[in-house]
C-alpha cells in the first residue's frame, strides 16, 4: 500500500549553528508504506535534519508539511502529537524496568486509587510485539537489561509503533548489532512499512539500505545531492553521490 | 479499546510458551532464578537464622518473647527512616541529612508539646512533620535546580541541622515528653485480642490482593500464578503472622509501633510498585535520560523523593523520641544515619539506583538490630559492636555483588 501523497514533506529547510551552515535548502519526502533511507557521510546533516523534524533544533527556514498540511514543530511534544516517533541510537530504555514498563513509560494506564493497570498494559504490549512478529522474547516481564541488542532495538521500535504513530524514524538501528540481530531488525523495519507506516531509516550500511529501503536520499555537506529509487540504482552510484555528489552551493562561498 | 471476550486467550506466540503454568513449572522457574543468582530475600532469611543460632547458643535470653518484643521496638526508628532511604537510593541519590532531620522533627514536636501552653499532640506531630517535609523539598530543589551532588548538599544539611537541634534545645540539655499519646507510639502494646484482629486484617488483605491480581490477569488472558502457589504463600504468611502475634502476646503484646511499621511497609510498597509515581522513581534511577524523554518530570520526582526521605526521617525521629520519652542534644547523632542507610543496603537496595524494594528497609533493619540486640545481651564493648556491624554490612554488600555477577553471567542482570 504505497500512497502517492507524501506523509512528511520538507521544502527548502535550512539550519545554521553560529558560523556553521548545517543544512541548506533541503527537500525531503517520506511516503506511507515506504522505507526512505537517509544517507550521507559524517557531518552531512543527517542528525540535524532528524533533530529538526523532532523539534529539538527547529529549522531556521523552510516549510514542513505533514499529511498535506503545513505544520510547525517547535518541541519534541509537537512532533509526538503529529504521530512521528523517533528511535534514537541510544534507545533510551530503562534497563532495570521490564519490557511492559518500558513500552508504557510516561503513558501508563491507571485504575482508580492511582493503581497501574498492569494486566491491560501487558496484554497490549504482547499484542504489539506479536503484530511485529517479535517472538524471540522469553517473557515481557523480564528486565530490559537481560535482552540482546536486537531485542532491545525491537522493543524501542515497538514502543514507537504502539502509540499509533504514522511515521517512524530510526537512527542507525543496526549500528551495534551482529549479523543475526541485524537481520531481525531489518525484517522489522520492512514489516513497519508493509503495515502502512512511513519509515525513515538512517544508516551507514549500504548493504542494509539496499535490502529494505524503497528510496534513498543522499545528503552531502548539508545539501541534498540526489534521491534514488533503490531498484534503479546500485551501490556504486550511491557511494559516488555520498562522496562526490554535485553541490548546488559550495560551502564558504556566498551565492550571488 | 475494544472489549474482548475473556475466555478466548489471544493467539500469541509470546504467550504460548508461558500460558499454561503449572505449580511445578512455577517452582522450577523460581529455582532457576535462585540458581542463576537472583536470590531475592533468601540471604537475609539465612542471615537471620544464623544470627538466631549464634546468639541463642551464647545467651539463652536471645530467643525469648520478651526480647522479640524489645527487638521490634528497638528497630522501629531506623526502619522508619530506612523506608525513606530506600526511595532516595532508588533514584540513585543519597541523603546524609536524615539523622539530624529526624532530630529536628523530634525536637520541634517536643518543644511544641512542652507545658505550659503546650499544643495538642496531633498539632505538634503534624507541624513537626510538615517542617521536615519542607526541609526535604528545599534540599531537593537545591540539588536539582543547581545540579549539585546530593552527597554534598545533604552533607551541608547534616552539619546545619545538627546545629539547629543544638540551638533549639539550648541550655535545657534534655526535654521530657509528657504527652501520653506521643509516649504511647513506642510504648503502647495491643491487648492480645487486638493483636489477633490486626494480624487477621493484614493476612486477609494480602489474600484479597493476590486473588484480585489473579482475576485481573486472567480476564486479560495473561498467564497467572497458579492458585496452589497463592494458597501456599497465603498460608505461609498466616502462619508467620500467627507465630509473631502469639509470641508477642506471651510477653506484653504486639507493640503499637510494630503496626506502624507494617502500615508504612504496605503503603510505601504500594507506592513504589503499583503506582505511576513508583514506576517513575525506578525509571529515574535506571535511566534518567530515558525517563526525561518519556515525558517524566525528573526534577519533580527527585524533589518528592527527598521530601519522602525527610518526612520519614522525621517520623523515625519522633518514634525514637517517644521510646526515650525525651529528646536531648545527642538526638539524631551517633550511628543513626549510617544504620538507616546500612539497613536499606543490607536489605538489598542498590546504592547505584534503580534496584531495590521497600521491604529491604525492614529486613535490613531486622539484621542490624538483631545483631546489635544480641551483642547487647552478650555485654560486648561498643568497639566490638561497631566492628561486627561493619563486617555484617560488608558481608551483605559482598553477597549482593556476587549474586549480581552471577546474574549478569546468566543473562538475567
Amino acid at each position: 500500500m504505497v500512497s502517492d501523497k507524501p506523509l512528511l514533506e520538507l521544502k527548502g529547510v535550512s539550519k545554521r549553528f553560529g558560523a556553521v551552515q548545517a543544512l541548506t535548502k533541503v527537500d525531503f519526502f517520506s511516503y506511507p508504506g515506504q522505507v526512505m533511507a537517509l544517507v550521507g557521510d559524517n557531518g552531512a546533516g543527517k542528525s540535524t535534519l532528524i533533530k529538526g523534524i523532532a523539534g529539538i533544533y527547529p529549522f531556521d527556514e523552510g516549510e514542513v508539511y505533514y499529511d498535506g498540511k503545513q505544520v510547525h514543530i517547535h518541541s519534541p511534544k509537537d512532533c509526538a502529537a503529529l504521530g512521528i516517533e523517533i528511535v534514537y541510537q541510544d534507545l533510551a530504555l530503562a534497563d532495570n524496568l521490564d519490557v511492559v514498563a518500558n513500552m508504557f513509560l510516561g503513558r501508563e494506564r491507571v485504575l482508580p486509587l492511582w493503581r497501574l493497570d498492569e494486566a491491560s498494559m501487558e496484554k497490549d504490549c504482547v499484542k504489539t510485539l506479536d503484530s511485529l512478529s517479535v517472538t524471540t522474547l522469553r517473557s515481557v516481564r523480564q528486565p530490559v537489561a537481560s535482552l540482546s541488542g536486537g531485542q532491545r532495538q525491537a522493543i524501542a521500535v515497538a514502543k514507537a509503533v504502539m502509540w499509533n504513530s504514522q511515521l517512524v524514524i530510526l537512527d542507525e538501528p543496526t549500528a551495534a548489532l551482529g549479523v543475526a540481530q541485524t537481520r531481525q531488525v531489518l525484517d522489522l523495519v520492512r514489516r513497519l512499512a508493509d503495515k502502512g507506516l512511513a519509515v525513515v531509516l538512517i544508516s551507514h550500511n549500504l548493504h542494509d539500505i539496499f535490502e529494505v529501503a524503497d528510496r534513498i536520499t543522499v545528503l552531502r555537506l548539508g545539501q541534498k545531492v540526489r534521491e534514488f529509487d533503490t531498484k534503479q540504482t546500485n551501490q556504486q552510484e550511491v557511494v559516488h553521490a555520498i562522496t562526490a555528489g554535485q553541490l548546488e552551493q559550495v560551502p564558504g562561498m556566498v551565492k550571488s | 479499546m475494544s472489549v474482548e471476550n475473556p475466555t478466548t486467550a489471544p493467539e500469541s506466540a509470546l504467550l504460548a510458551g508461558q500460558a499454561a503454568q503449572s505449580p511445578s513449572e512455577y517452582l522450577q522457574g523460581y529455582l532457576k532464578r535462585v540458581t542463576s543468582g537472583d536470590l531475592g530475600s533468601l540471604p537475609i532469611i539465612l542471615g537471620l537464622i544464623i544470627i538466631a543460632i549464634v546468639f541463642q547458643s551464647q545467651n539463652q535470653n536471645f530467643l525469648t518473647a520478651r526480647n522479640f518484643v524489645n527487638l521490634i521496638v528497638q528497630m522501629a526508628g531506623i526502619t522508619t527512616i530506612a523506608y525513606g532511604v530506600v526511595f532516595v537510593l532508588l533514584i540513585g541519590e543519597i541523603d546524609l541529612s536524615i539523622g539530624y532531620v529526624s532530630a529536628v522533627a523530634a525536637v520541634t514536636m517536643t518543644l511544641l508539646l512542652r507545658e505550659p501552653g503546650g499544643w495538642p499532640w496531633y498539632a505538634a506531630l503534624g507541624l513537626a512533620l510538615i517542617t521536615v517535609a519542607i526541609i526535604g523539598i528545599v534540599q531537593g530543589l537545591i540539588i536539582t535546580s543547581f545540579q549539585l551532588p546530593s552527597f554534598v548538599v545533604t552533607l551541608a544539611g547534616l552539619l546545619a541541622w545538627n546545629g539547629v537541634v543544638l540551638i533549639m534545645i539550648g541550655g535545657a540539655g534534655t526535654v521530657i515528653i509528657q504527652d501520653n499519646v506521643i509516649i504511647g507510639i513506642a510504648n503502647y502494646f495491643l491487648p492480645p485480642l487486638w493483636g489477633w484482629i490486626v494480624a487477621a486484617v493484614f493476612v486477609g488483605g494480602y489474600i484479597l490482593f493476590r486473588i484480585r491480581q489473579v482475576i485481573a490477569r486472567r480476564s486479560q488472558g495473561l498467564p497467572t500464578t497458579p492458585m496452589l502457589i497463592v494458597t501456599v504463600q497465603s498460608i505461609g504468611l498466616a502462619i508467620l503472622a500467627g507465630i509473631a502475634v502469639y509470641v508477642c502476646n506471651l510477653d506484653r503484646g504486639v507493640p503499637f509501633v510494630g503496626i506502624i511499621l507494617l502500615v508504612f511497609l504496605v503503603f510505601f510498597s504500594f507506592l513504589a510498585t503499583k503506582t505511576p509515581f513508583g514506576r517513575y522513581v525506578y525509571a529515574v534511577g535506571g535511566n534518567k535520560e530515558a525517563a526525561r524523554r518519556a515525558g517524566i518530570s525528573v526534577q519533580k520526582i527527585q524533589v518528592i523523593v527527598f521530601m519522602i526521605s525527610s518526612t520519614m526521617a522525621g517520623m523515625g525521629g519522633i518514634i525514637l523520641a517517644s521510646r526515650l520519652r525525651s529528646v536531648d542534644t545527642a538526638a539524631g547523632g551517633g550511628n543513626l544515619l549510617l544504620n538507616a542507610i546500612a539497613a536499606a543496603v543490607i536489605g538489598g537496595t542498590s546504592l547505584f539506583g534503580g534496584s531495590g524494594r521497600v521491604s529491604s528497609a525492614i529486613l535490613g533493619a531486622l539484621i542490624i538490630m538483631s545483631v546489635e540486640n544480641g551483642m547487647g545481651l552478650l555485654g560486648l564493648s561498643s568497639g566490638v559492636k561497631f566492628v561486627i556491624t561493619g563486617l555484617v554490612l560488608l558481608l551483605a554488600v559482598l553477597v549482593d555483588a556476587i549474586s549480581r555477577r552471577s546474574r549478569s553471567q546468566s543473562g538475567l542482570a
